[in-house]
């Protein structure tokens, strides 16, 4: 970065207020969007009504390029005045819940809620909402600012949306920013290692393992006695989490299937596939002593890596959001920053305003801080543009 | 077989979906110099009101210019409904405060009623404030027919989304009330009314010319006293129907149907009188009476319902300086 793309980037720093308050006078339209975002229901792999949405809605900004890609991603952009490269801002677009799910969104004078409010509707309400947001700021970039609804992102999807983006887009990245509904100060700049997966249990077609009842329970009972037997480092943070059993359906039915699925993350290198070994071998030894078939299927897997502590872009992050009196949360993503990682695309995952504190039966966020986290984010694709990672993935 | 309704509900029935095309809505409305207010008239709906303004007016005054104004009607909530609906931009009005000099009457009715002096639009849309899945289509959809043709007067607002029918045809139609009560009672005197698919549904635009002109229940009879009164003065090519999809709001208990019948009941018998279709009717009893049980003990409760009315807006004089008009 020239001495003049420095001074750009500090400039920013005393902008930031201006940002915030400029988001401010959005509120209506950003609320507007997230009403209309969180109340179609966008379950991973069923995207195709809220991508209808977001198309709309780029549309009525007058935006000239607007496409779904294979892997229905939403796409449009926003020409740069050089247009020599790009930034990536994405969010993605599905959430944990069905259509069988109430996704009325509730309005309070402080808090918006509903399912999947925070994760993530606002994200994607703060993508359709951008350039207008841009225009009422008065900003503009001399790259190619790529707005994304990022498809099939959680749980099984395992980011098939970013990843066919970024397997097929032809122009040079230069960095990316991911979008999330919270936490404001939710700083990611570095993938953490993760292996998802599901082991599943079912008895044997006229095999031995049919001979009792509970085979399959019990099965399922010791493989995860064991799994909690495994030692785990302290340092770095190293889990297994069971996010889910599931067997049977009755008081008395024999069981003949069931499954545990759990997530394993560390942020020591080499450590996730030493764990996955562990996991194998518990399986195989199950397997042999209960007499019925137990497998390991891996569902997603992501890789440690990412940008230091000291690298420009979270530094700067770090700055804005002191500006903004925003406490930075530094945690690693599993998320969409992970893909940008394993390409050597430096990016960061910020997220947008707080939760609420107390007793909302399902995901409610607050409205005031919603403007820092746009104000953030403007700021920082700024300073992308003014070249804070230049040099990075030449 | 055929109806007298068919060529009415042909050429009078639409979809929200028929006028999707805000700018070219909005480009008529502004070349026939027309104002669009809504009203949306409230009673402790602070959990509602929030998102039904931000919808409104993010969507149809920020990015599409179709009305001139958004107004909250309470009367007198003791939740934060005002406050939630005046952080959020709409203009709030307690209802006594309108009109003080003639009084204040509690009802969903007077709050209509007085809209109609509060609000300056060519054009008022009454919304409820209790519908869950608010959408710009509750707005659109309504004023649409009236922007495109100039001999509509007053248009209702149905639901029909039937989620599976494995036939042809399937029923269609309203609630409880009115299949039981106001469709028969339709069919026995107003036959051409019953084509109105959803009579008692809360959301209708309307034009001020007629709203000025027609009588207010304050209570359950008003969109009863609508249909009939507009009918009578402006024939049945004054309505246009709009099916706005799915609504999706609170549930009623068969008790409080009971007296929502009863209320219209009344509007319905003093009509029948004032236009001349029964004769000598004998004055009516204003009490409701429903029975509760416990064990094999029965308690008979009373309730005093008085639709009372409100005189069309034009015979107020403060009204008529206020808009210039003549009686």
């Amino acid at each position: 970065m020239d001495e003049e793309a420095r001074s750009a980037v500090e400039t920013l720093l005393g902008q930031v207020q201006a940002y915030r308050e400029g988001a401010a006078r959005l509120k209506d339209m950003l609320l507007a969007n997230l009403v209309m975002v969180g109340e179609i229901p966008a379950a991973t792999c069923q995207e195709e009504k809220r991508i209808r949405f977001i198309m709309d809605r780029f549309r009525e900004c007058e935006l000239d390029v607007i496409s779904t890609d294979e892997a229905h991603n939403v796409l449009s952009v926003l020409p740069g005045r050089v247009g020599k490269d790009n930034i990536l801002v994405c969010a993605h677009i599905d959430t944990w819940y069905g259509e069988t799910v109430d996704h009325t969104v509730r309005v309070g004078t402080e808090s918006i809620g509903g399912a999947g409010i925070a994760d993530n509707s606002l994200g994607v309400a703060v993508l359709c909402t951008l350039p207008t947001i841009l225009q009422e700021l008065k900003v503009s970039f001399d790259a190619n600012l790529i707005l994304m609804g990022a498809s099939q992102s959680l749980g099984r999807g395992n980011l098939q949306g970013i990843e066919f983006f970024l397997d097929h887009h032809p122009g040079a990245i230069r960095a990316g920013v991911c979008v999330e509904g919270v936490d404001l100060g939710r700083l990611s700049y570095r993938a953490i290692g993760m292996l998802r997966g599901e082991i599943i249990g079912r008895t044997v077609p006229n095999g031995v393992g049919n001979r009792a009842e509970n085979r399959v329970i019990g099965a399922l009972s010791e493989t995860i006695r064991l799994i909690e037997e495994i030692p785990m480092p302290s340092h770095p943070p190293t889990t297994i989490n069971l996010g889910s059993v599931h067997a049977g359906d009755s008081f008395y039915q024999p069981v003949e299937e069931g499954s545990v699925k759990f997530e394993i993350r560390s942020a020591m290198k080499g450590m996730v596939p030493k764990l996955q070994l562990r996991l194998e071998e518990i399986v195989s030894r199950v397997t042999l002593e209960r007499e019925l078939e137990l497998e390991l299927e891996v569902i997603a897997r992501r890789r440690n890596g990412g940008l230091e502590f000291e690298h420009p872009l979270p530094a700067f992050t770090r700055s804005v959001m002191k500006q903004l009196g925003v406490r930075p949360l530094v945690r690693p993503s599993v998320g969409e920053l992970s893909s940008l990682i394993a390409r050597n695309i430096p990016g960061v995952t910020l997220g947008i305003t707080e939760r609420t504190r107390g007793v909302e039966a399902r995901e409610a966020v607050r409205i005031e801080p919603m403007f820092a986290g746009i104000a953030q984010l403007v700021a920082m694709l700024q300073a992308i543009d003014f070249g804070i990672c230049d040099g990075d993935n030449e | 077989m055929a109806t007298t309704n068919d060529g009415w509900l042909d050429a009078n029935t639409f979809h929200h979906s028929a006028f999707w095309d805000l700018l070219k809505l909005i480009e008529l409305k502004e070349q026939k110099n027309l104002t669009i207010s809504l009203c949306i008239p409230t009673l402790n709906e602070a959990n509602t009101i929030g998102k039904e303004i931000v919808i409104f007016k993010s969507e149809l005054m920020t990015r599409y210019p179709l009305l001139d104004e958004i107004a909250v009607i309470d009367s007198g909530s003791t939740d934060k409904t005002r406050e939630v609906a005046a952080s959020f931009g709409a203009d709030v009005y307690l209802d006594e405060e309108i009109l003080p000099e003639k009084g204040n009457k509690r009802g969903k009715g007077e709050n209509l009623w007085k809209a109609i002096y509060q609000l300056k639009g060519d054009i008022i849309v009454y919304v409820d404030a209790d519908i869950k899945n608010i959408h710009p289509r509750f707005v659109y959809g309504l004023v649409g027919p009236l922007i495109y043709n100039d001999e509509t007067h007053y248009v209702k607002a149905f639901y029909d989304r039937p989620l599976a029918y494995s036939q042809g045809i399937r029923p269609s139609g309203g609630g409880r009330v009115t299949e039981i009560l106001v469709r028969p009672l339709f069919s026995l005197f107003f036959p051409e009314l019953s084509a109105v698919i959803q009579p008692l549904s809360g959301e209708y635009a309307v034009r001020r010319q007629v709203l000025e002109r027609i009588a207010f229940p304050i209570g359950y009879g008003v969109e009863t006293a609508h249909l009939l009164d507009v009918y009578r003065q402006w024939g049945m090519s004054a309505f246009a129907q709009t099916d706005l999809d799915r609504r999706v709001h609170r549930n009623q208990t068969t008790v409080a149907l009971g007296r929502m019948s009863f209320g219209i009941l009344q509007t319905f018998l003093v009509r029948l009188q004032k236009f001349g279709i029964i004769n000598d009717l004998a004055e009516i009893n204003r009490i409701y009476r429903h029975f509760e049980a416990q064990d094999r003990k029965y308690r008979l409760n009373e309730k005093s319902i008085q639709e009372e009315e409100r005189p069309p807006m034009i015979e107020i004089a403060a009204y008529r300086e206020k808009f210039a008009v003549d009686a």
